[in-house]
């Protein structure tokens, strides 16, 4: 039984010790510059729609700010306007602290990335999987606190009641006579293909000799 | 070959047969939903065109859709318009002085190279001789100019150049000049005068100045067009007076057979006077023709012709003889070599009358009454005829031997109007492409065509599809009063801004902030900076007393089209109205002390009626001890 276990532990430290290839190496390159790139795309896209407003109003959520669609981003000061007819708070950049962090955040990943290719061994892989996985997972939980709050925390002066609300993440719902729609955009998808790189730079170096 | 003529002649004989058998309401019943698709626009859907048109002594510009004939907006020019403010604020209340009516005719869309380029939209007024310019971008009037010096029933405009160098104008009336000077009107040919005037359009801005004068006999010039291509640099006024009769002119007016036209080379008086040939009078360079050859010329054209209008190649001038039941069309280049050759047949005033031979191709029997003539760009003109009341389709010259010996067979077509058709305009007409396909007649008598009104009763404009060899009588619509001229404009030759942007908001008093706005006192000089926005004013409460000199400017802050905001103040005739991203700017003296509500005459929002605020104005000595800041209110909620 112990034996079977300090077997184990041995095949996880050889594993871990694998050296990178020049497959993985250039993976987690990739990934790193689809990191970098995924900065100036939006993450998420909310897209409202209602009778009186048939085109829809859009609100783009990149890692740093909101930036709200239409001539000179209107929207946003449009979203804003209506929401305070049900006492949300605005929208703001400044509100969102995770978009401080958030550019930091990326940065950090992008160098363990690229630390990752120079140092080039299997450990630096799944260290950098698991604190990508980790930020990845808690900014979406964060994203949703965020619009728990804002649909929860609702002026109980303003001019319309409506029942305290948490917009949708992902899919539509209805809310007064708004269609929320709310889907991931092109930086989220790169973050995804960085990920895959990641977990492909893994697999490509799996059989190498420690 | 034998065989096939034979099949032909078979299938002709089942079609009529079929046809014949058919039941005639079968066949009007699909006439009739084949007109109505043609002319439908189903909700959510949009207009192909504009039609702007006249609104005569409304003094507004109506903004209709083709083909659905709906009118979709009024653009307010020469008379106030509450419905959106215009007239009540300083900026517009400036720009109508002491008139609150106008006499629009004939609007005219800018062009460049003889093609209409979507920047501005001017009209005259008859009544009050001004022209102004509505800015295409908003739909808007940004400029009158006006009254014109020494010009005096400004009928005969707005007539564009090819480049929108000019807007040329001449007088319906002639008076003794310089206005003010008074004369007996029985001395009408020897101390009455006309004018035809040269507006000079700035290319960038479109600001409007008078440019020039060419002094005219009395005729009563009465309607024109500007030309294009071989006729470049020329513009044609047909004359109903050349009698010069000064009263009875029903009778008086209209005992020659033919009238004299003028023919002015513009490029020629631009010239001259920048030659120092003209002389001032009332601040306006005139050119007197006698003395500065070769800018004007008279035509005679039979009788008390109406409309004068350049054909889209600017080779044929086509002159509505309305007295007489034909049109003429003058041949541009026989005009050109009449004027070489001195091809004259007289001269008035020392001006040198050509030759009609000369330079006429021919005299189309059209009807009772031809007006104005339309052109679709393919060798076809089309005639209102006023007394025959209907639209007269006919060729153009070049003409065949056999259509040239009996001009009737030029004439192709006619279709019934309802009733009395004054002008006429197929799209794109005085343009070198018109746009063809719509013709819209706007018929000056609707006579209980529609459901009774009362004895005040609408124009009616009826839509023709002229785009086959027979024109279609499409649909119908009741206009206000009343429709003398129109122009019609692709909707994708146009981009206007649903919104005033922020930034390009230039106004001193506007403000975008809560900060920003609030009342400041300067002796009794009160100035309110308001902030409107869904759906309060901010601040809403204005305070003031009695003998204060008040200005309030409200912003409307929105960026969203369509989230217009009014401003009406209770029994001050205050009504304003604001796009977004607009600043309106009020001035009155306070002479009543009370409490006046002031709210927002636009629906905007659900709490549209909640919108409201106070002004407060306190009797001398009361109040409170500092009326310098609005209260502090900044309204409900916030």
């Amino acid at each position: 039984m112990a034996r079977q276990f300090s077997g184990l532990l041995r095949r996880e430290f050889r594993f871990l010790h694998k050296p990178l290839n020049v497959w993985s190496r250039l993976f987690l390159l990739a990934a790193a510059v689809t990191i970098a790139v995924s900065i100036f795309f939006p993450l998420w896209k909310m897209h409202l729609v209602a009778p009186q407003y048939s085109d829809g109003l859009d609100l783009y959520i990149f890692p740093y700010k909101i930036q709200g669609g239409g001539f000179h981003g209107q929207h946003l000061a449009e979203i804003n306007n209506l929401n305070h007819y049900i006492g949300m708070k605005p929208l703001q950049a400044a509100d969102f602290m995770e978009m401080r962090w958030m550019p930091f955040v990326f940065g950090l990943i992008i160098l363990l990335t690229l630390r990752s290719v120079v140092f080039g061994e299997m450990s630096n892989v799944v260290d950098l999987f698991a604190l990508y996985s980790y930020f990845g997972l808690f900014s979406i939980g964060s994203f949703w606190y965020r619009l728990y709050q804002y649909g929860h925390n609702l002026d109980p002066h303003a001019p319309v009641h409506i029942q305290p609300f948490t917009p949708r993440l992902i899919g539509m719902k209805q809310i007064a006579n708004f269609r929320e729609f709310s889907y991931p955009q092109a930086g989220a998808y790169l973050l995804c293909v960085s990920v895959l790189l990641i977990v492909l730079a893994g697999w490509f170096s799996r059989k190498e000799r420690a | 070959m034998k065989a096939t003529i034979t099949l032909n002649a078979i299938a002709l004989a089942v079609a009529l047969g079929l046809s014949s058998c058919g039941k005639q309401t079968g066949t009007a019943q699909a006439d009739r939903a084949a007109n109505a698709l043609a002319s439908y626009v189903a909700p959510g859907e949009k207009d192909e065109y504009y039609l702007f048109y006249s609104g005569g002594h409304s003094g507004q510009v109506y903004v209709a859709g083709i083909p659905s004939l709906r009118h979709i907006s009024t653009i307010p020019v020469f008379a106030p318009y509450p419905g959106t403010g215009y007239g009540f604020d300083e900026e517009s209340k400036k720009m109508l002085g002491d008139f609150t009516w106008g006499d629009v005719h004939h609007p005219a869309l800018s062009q460049t190279n003889s093609k209409y380029d979507g920047r501005w939209l001017f009209v005259n007024d008859n009544a009050n001789n001004r022209i102004a310019r509505i800015d295409l971008r908003d739909f808007k009037t940004h400029q009158i100019l006006g009254p014109i010096p020494n010009s005096i029933g400004n009928h005969g405009s707005s007539f564009i150049t090819e480049n929108s160098e000019y807007i040329l104008c001449a007088t319906r009336f002639s008076v003794p000049l310089p206005k003010g000077r008074v004369a007996d009107p029985n001395d009408y040919e020897k101390e009455f005068n006309g004018m035809v005037s040269g507006i000079k359009v700035d290319p960038q801005t479109g600001e409007m100045k008078v440019g020039w004068q060419i002094l005219t006999p009395p005729f009563d010039w009465d309607l024109g067009s500007t030309g294009k291509g071989p006729s470049s640099g020329w513009a044609f006024w047909t004359s109903y007076n050349t009698e010069m009769a000064h009263d009875t002119l029903e009778v008086n007016s209209t005992q020659k057979d033919r009238d004299l036209c003028a023919i002015v080379n513009w490029r020629a008086a631009e010239k001259a006077v920048a030659e120092g040939k003209a002389s001032m009078m009332d601040g306006v360079p005139i050119i007197d023709p006698a003395k500065v050859p070769g800018v004007l010329y008279f035509v005679p054209i039979g009788k008390s012709p109406h409309g004068m209008d350049v054909d889209p190649s600017g080779k044929w001038v086509v002159a509505g003889g309305k007295l007489q039941p034909a049109t003429t069309v003058l041949n541009f280049e026989k005009v050109q070599a009449a004027i070489n050759n001195k091809t004259f047949e007289g001269e008035f005033r020392g001006v040198p009358i050509l030759k009609y031979e000369a330079v006429v191709e021919g005299e189309v029997p059209v009807g009772l009454g031809p007006l104005h003539t339309q052109y679709d760009g393919k060798g076809n003109a089309y005639t209102s005829m006023f007394i025959d009341s209907c639209i007269v389709k006919w060729k153009l010259p070049p003409w065949t031997d056999a259509e040239k010996k009996d001009l009737t067979k030029a004439v192709l077509d006619r279709v019934p109007a309802h009733f009395s058709t004054g002008h006429l305009v197929v799209a794109g007409s005085d343009t070198a492409h018109p746009y063809g396909k719509w013709c819209v007649a706007m018929n000056k008598l609707s006579a209980g065509r529609h459901i009774n009104v009362g004895p005040s009763q609408p124009e009616s404009s009826q839509l023709i599809d002229v785009s086959g060899d027979k024109m279609k009588m499409i649909a119908e619509a009741y206009t206000e009063p009343e429709p003398h001229f129109a122009q019609i404009l692709k909707v994708t030759d146009v981009q206007p801004n649903e919104i005033y942007p922020k930034g390009e908001n230039k106004d001193p008093n506007a403000v975008w902030e809560k900060a920003q706005s609030g009342v400041t006192r300067n002796g009794n000089q009160v100035t309110a900076r308001l902030m409107a926005i869904r759906s309060r004013y901010n601040p809403d409460r204005i305070d003031a007393q009695v003998g204060d000199e008040l200005t309030v400017a409200v912003t409307n802050v929105e960026q969203t089209r369509d989230m217009i905001h009014g401003f009406g103040l209770i029994e001050h005739n205050i009504n304003m109205v604001m796009d977004p991203g607009e600043t309106k700017t009020f001035h009155i003296k306070l002479n009543k002390p009370g409490v006046f509500p002031f709210y927002c005459t636009n629906f905007c929002s659900a709490l549209h009626q909640e919108m409201q605020g106070y002004l407060v104005v306190w009797k001398p000595g009361e109040g409170p001890s500092n009326l310098s800041t609005g209260g502090g209110a900044t309204g409900g909620g916030k």
